[in-house]
């Protein structure tokens, strides 16, 4: 048997020696790419940095607990104890209601999808969802929840619905974040290789039992990414808020049964808009604050998101 | 016994060499896998039929992947489906638990029994919890390497039976599957943290923990390292014992060390089944004969 010795290596050029055979216009366009590439990091670090000093220097702890009052000085007009709690509950009624719709969905998009016409309407409806500007949603929950049938979701004086309220706003935020709780939990499904699920069904597991015990688990962390983006739309949206929330920076309960959720109220982001100082109250310091909190908040999800991610992601499977 | 003369090598073209070179194989058989490395094959005087493939069909919407294939499944003997990519083999494996009837165009003709009855009357799951198979990439579920057998024999999606009622099933498993004694300490880890050989042998023992009466396993080494594949072998030669085992793989070599019967398939047919000596020693057909010393495939 004829023994190969292997010839002696040719010199390893690495990819920095040989991108000097690169034509001039290659190079010209991987410069552009890095040029815009550090110039949109530079802009969005710049925001952010900006935001954060001007903002931190404004920020007072007895904001957190105070809440606003009318007045003329900065001095006067309180904290932001509404709109944070405002915030959070709005968040957290929205994320009620999107996320088991929407992991619903997901799941059967991905796993059923039967029959497939009724999948594909669905689908493109979700992402028309998506593509809707929130101000639409907002017009569109004021027109519904002042239908007399849904009075019970808000304020009704003398018969009269007032249409605006935390369940209001929450409902149409809700339709903001579905998309993308749905859009996330079905690419999370879908990219489990399919031998995966056969292999439950291989030990006799039924399709109910493979996805809640084997596809969900697998996909949490797209799971997860879905909740986190939907929360960050939902307490970054400022159109359904002032619409359907009332506009009142107080929390305003309404009569009746659970008041706070059908009363009026704020959020720091319709506070932002009241305090700047082209809207009604330009008190720009307390803007400031309650943006700085506000950006604090987002960037802080963003970073847990992360963290779930690149945990999840270690351990997988090959395809 | 007439065995074959050993099949020409063909070498892959080194790093500065142009073309593959065929080393021709020396007289005394050492670059020929037939007439060396076989294990000793113990007696199958136990072997007892278990499932009967009769007359079996099976199309893709008009593609026929599998033509009236008739063979016996044994307790006792391993049996390795051969031949080319696309002749069937995976098709005629994925039917024997009907996973087959995952995709959609698949039709069927024909009948296969298990211990007597007709698979097409069980329920898929209890036929699957009977009918177990084991897959080509390691797949062991997102849990914990308990959790990953224990899932098995618990109801559906349910957390019962408790765990203290499991352990000893859960421990009996991994023994069979040889895996005790390297997870015994860590079986509380995510399974997806065990090595690549590691987890194929979880992917038995999950596959053994219902007590089949029959293993199925789809080129259950081709993701592996050849150590770990000699394990799985090893293993696989033990569990012929106590269940009936049907190998589908590429590897020539392995289908010699570990089978007692191979079924060579070529364009959905079942060209030759035989012991394994037979089959590769003296096949009886011409186009066995081309594909185990190499010609085609």
């Amino acid at each position: 048997m004829s023994v190969a010795t292997p010839p002696a290596p040719k010199e390893r050029r690495s990819a920095r020696d040989s991108s000097a055979s690169w034509r001039w216009t290659d190079r010209l366009g991987l410069a552009f790419a890095w040029v815009l590439g550090v110039m949109f990091l530079l802009i969005t670090v710049g925001i952010v940095i900006y935001l954060m000093v001007q903002g931190i220097r404004f920020v007072k702890p007895e904001y957190f607990v105070t809440s606003p009052s009318a007045g003329f000085s900065e001095s006067e007009t309180g904290g932001f104890l509404d709109p944070l709690v405002g915030t959070i509950v709005v968040a957290s009624l929205a994320m009620a209601i999107a996320f088991p719709v929407g992991l619903g969905v997901g799941v059967w998009l991905s796993e059923y999808g039967r029959p497939t016409w009724l999948a594909r309407i669905t689908e493109s409806t979700v992402e028309m969802l998506a593509g809707t500007p929130s101000i639409v949603f907002a017009l569109f929950g004021v027109l519904l929840f002042q239908h007399p049938a849904l009075g019970l979701f808000s304020q009704s004086t003398d018969g009269v619905v007032y249409g605006r309220s935390f369940f209001a706003a929450a409902a149409m935020l809700a339709l903001i974040a579905l998309p993308l709780v749905v859009a996330n939990v079905r690419e999370g499904l879908q990219a489990i290789p399919g031998h995966v699920r056969e292999a439950s069904y291989a030990v006799g597991k039924t399709k109910i039992a493979t996805t809640r015990r084997v596809l969900l688990p697998a996909a949490r962390p797209s799971v997860v990414t879905g909740a986190m983006l939907g929360v960050g739309r939902v307490i970054g949206d400022t159109a359904v808020i002032i619409l359907l929330l009332g506009a009142t920076l107080k929390i305003v309960p309404a009569e009746g049964p659970v008041g706070e959720l059908r009363g009026t109220g704020s959020t720091l982001t319709s506070f932002v808009f009241q305090n700047a100082p082209t809207g009604e109250a330009n008190q720009p310091e307390k803007a400031f604050a309650a943006a700085f909190v506000l950006l604090a908040m987002v960037l802080i999800l963003n970073f847990a998101m992360d963290v779930v991610v690149r945990r999840g992601r270690r351990l997988t499977w090959g395809s | 016994m007439g065995f074959l003369s050993p099949p020409p090598v063909r070498k892959l073209p080194l790093a500065g060499e142009d073309t593959a070179r065929v080393v021709e194989p020396n007289g005394n058989g050492a670059s020929s896998f037939v007439s060396s490395g076989r294990r000793a094959v113990a007696s199958t005087s136990l072997a007892v039929d278990r499932m009967q493939v009769e007359e079996l069909s099976i199309a893709y919407g008009s593609k026929l992947a599998v033509d009236s294939v008739s063979l016996p499944i044994r307790q006792g003997e391993v049996l390795a489906l051969i031949g080319p990519s696309g002749c069937g083999k995976t098709t005629l494996l994925r039917s024997l638990n009907r996973l087959t009837e995952l995709t959609k165009t698949a039709s069927l003709k024909g009948r296969i029994t298990l211990d007597g009855d007709d698979t097409a009357t069980f329920e898929p799951t209890s036929l699957r919890r009977r009918v177990t198979m084991v897959f080509q990439q390691p797949n062991p579920f997102p849990m914990s390497v308990f959790d990953n057998v224990a899932f098995v024999l618990r109801e559906q999606a349910s957390r019962r039976p408790r765990k203290r009622e499991l352990k000893g099933a859960v421990e009996d498993a991994l023994r069979r599957a040889g895996l005790w004694d390297e997870v015994k300490h860590d079986l509380a880890h995510p399974a997806l943290r065990l090595s690549g050989g590691q987890q194929q042998r979880l992917c038995i023992a999950r596959a053994l923990a219902a007590n089949p009466e029959v293993l199925l396993l789809d080129e259950p080494c081709s993701a592996l390292d050849p150590q770990s594949t000699q394990v799985i072998e090893d293993l696989i030669v033990q569990l012929r014992e106590e269940v009936a085992v049907v190998i589908v793989t590429h590897n020539l070599q392995q289908a010699y060390r570990i089978a007692d019967y191979v079924a060579f398939m070529y364009l959905g047919e079942l060209v030759e089944y035989g012991p394994a000596e037979q089959v590769f020693g003296a096949p009886k057909q011409e186009r066995t004969r081309e594909y185990v010393s190499g010609a085609f495939g």
